[in-house]
């Protein structure tokens, strides 16, 4: 059996998206910027999905500037606030240990230009507190950025609450929205958020793009230079098929989202009822404040990428926080921000579904991962050593 | 998946030696869980020569098959040839691994190593300064 559990990583692109992509390529092959009738055939596609997708958000179409995907929203959101906020002597940005690197990477350039950086700490729960940012933000803050939805263990964080504080103090506040939009319902005006990043392959459109949200009179500042394209806040001729299927795909996703989260929600607890019967593992995040594909855990006694190599051998494809996955001595970042140690992080297994998933390929992954976590501990000194009571069993 | 050549898949799939030796006259370990590896090699040996080896290994495809490969190499061989083996010579005989797992290769070594230093010190034998000094160098990894 194939069974495709990364949706977290990049979903299956929908047919409408895909179709999209292959007539606005084909039928409007015309560059937007070209006066003539045939490049601005190319700008009708391009304001209209620039529209529809605002639309999706709640925000106004010239609020939205595309992007090559999150990573490069989330850093022009950042580097924007921060620029600006340097500018008024503020140079001071909170933010959260458990963001993508897309975010926490931008933090720590920032940290060596002088910028001071607060990461508010995750409960064991993979949740941040409202109080902890509360009390973080200050008169030198000019930027406080809180994603959405974890990307590893698709935890719910509270950025609407978050972004009501930062109003009320006058501060700007940007949310990594990448794992969120198309699968919760995404408001800017109700997440008080100034900036907004996300990406069309986490939904279903085309890899390589993304959008910004920045709202109307928020700082913007160009990270590629060299044209008026998106209110010269981002040069370069657009890549329309992508935009014009990121907005079929955007659409179909916000129509389909409540019947899909009630199903994947389904399918997401027969698989979470399933492994926690494997002994000595754990659910990492909140049960009930995730998103409804992801099933993130923790095998004691094993090391990802070999549960990784094994499943895929069996036709499944994983993804795991694992050092050896990253290609770094370190765990994720996220698992160890959660408050689990190295030895069980390494140990770490993400299966993110969607609702091309089904409860046949649930109840093969039960097995199947159950099966795979057996065969490494057979071999695993550490397994040994925590059964002959040598070392303490953590889960 | 084509981060691994085939023999490292082969042996990743179809691990060589794995177990243990109840007993066994020398026993390495090394690496840390923190890190995520831990290689474990356990020896028989008989006369002068690896009558048996096994393994045990907490860690990623290329550990599993690194150890995997080191015990084929040096199973039925002299204790001398299993001290000269590199983690170069493991790694080749895989056809290769990335380089950054080319650690894994380096544990696999470190571990047979390690489980001949006891192997001696268990039974009273001379341990060469050559190999005392290596210890120095690349044991005490662990906790």
């Amino acid at each position: 059996m194939q069974v495709y559990a990364d949706n977290a990583a990049t979903a299956k692109i929908r047919p409408s998206a895909l179709e999209t992509y292959v007539r606005t390529a084909r039928a409007y092959f015309g560059n937007p910027s070209s006066l003539h009738e045939t490049g601005q055939a190319a700008k009708e596609v391009l304001e209209e999905s620039r529209a529809r997708i605002a639309r999706v958000i709640n925000a106004q179409p010239r609020e939205i500037v595309f992007t090559s995907g999150g990573s490069e929203a989330d850093n022009q959101a950042i580097l924007s606030a921060a620029k600006f906020g340097a500018k008024k002597g503020k140079k001071k940005i909170v933010s959260t240990a458990i963001e993508h690197h897309a975010v926490l990477h931008v933090l720590e350039q920032l940290k060596k230009e002088g910028y001071e950086i607060v990461l508010l700490p995750a409960g064991n729960d993979g949740i941040v507190s409202v109080a902890d940012a509360e009390k973080a933000i200050d008169e030198n803050t000019c930027l406080v950025s809180v994603m959405l939805a974890n990307n590893e263990i698709g935890t719910l964080q509270p950025a609407a609450e978050i972004g009501a504080i930062c109003k009320a103090r006058g501060v700007l506040f940007h949310t990594d929205a990448v794992q969120a939009v198309g699968h919760i319902p995404v408001d800017v005006k109700a997440l008080n958020c100034d900036y907004l990043a996300l990406s069309a392959h986490k939904f279903g459109g085309p890899r390589g793009i993304g959008a910004l949200y920045a709202r109307a009179d928020a700082p913007l500042f160009p990270l590629v230079e060299g044209g008026a394209q998106e209110r010269g806040k981002r040069a370069g001729t657009e890549n329309l098929p992508a935009i014009a299927g990121m907005a079929t795909a955007l659409c179909e996703a916000e129509a389909g989202m409540a019947e899909a989260a009630k199903k994947v929600t389904a399918l997401r607890e027969k698989l979470i009822e399933g492994l926690l019967k494997i002994p000595h593992c754990a659910l990492n995040g909140d049960r009930n404040q995730r998103l409804a594909g992801n099933v993130s855990f923790c095998f004691e006694g094993i090391e990802g990428e070999g549960l990784l190599l094994y499943l895929s051998d069996k036709g499944i494809d994983a993804s795991s926080g694992s050092a050896c996955t990253s290609g770094s001595l370190d765990p994720s970042h996220v698992l160890l921000a959660i408050g689990r140690v190295h030895d069980v992080a390494h140990g770490s297994l993400r299966l993110t579904l969607d609702e091309n998933n089904t409860e046949e390929e649930v109840d093969y992954l039960i097995e199947s991962v159950a099966e795979v976590v057996e065969k490494i501990r057979a071999f695993s000194p550490v397994w040994r050593d925590l059964q002959a009571g040598k070392r303490q069993f953590i889960l | 998946m084509a981060l691994y050549t085939e023999k490292v898949m082969d042996h990743f799939r179809n691990p060589r030696n794995v177990g243990v030796i109840e007993n066994a006259d020398g026993v390495g370990e090394v690496g840390n869980a923190k890190c995520g590896d831990i290689m474990k090699i356990y020896l028989k040996i008989e006369g002068d020569v690896i009558a048996d080896v096994k393994f045990e290994t907490f860690g990623c495809g290329s550990a599993i098959a690194s150890s995997s490969m080191a015990t084929e190499l040096i199973k039925g061989k002299p204790l001398s040839e299993a001290l000269a083996l590199t983690n170069k010579a493991v790694a080749e005989a895989l056809d290769g691994l990335p380089a950054h797992k080319m650690h894994c290769s380096v544990l696999a070594e470190e571990a047979i190593k390690n489980a001949i230093i006891d192997y001696y010190r268990k039974h009273d034998l001379p341990v060469s300064e050559e190999l005392l000094n290596y210890e120095c160098a690349h044991g005490g990894e662990e906790e």
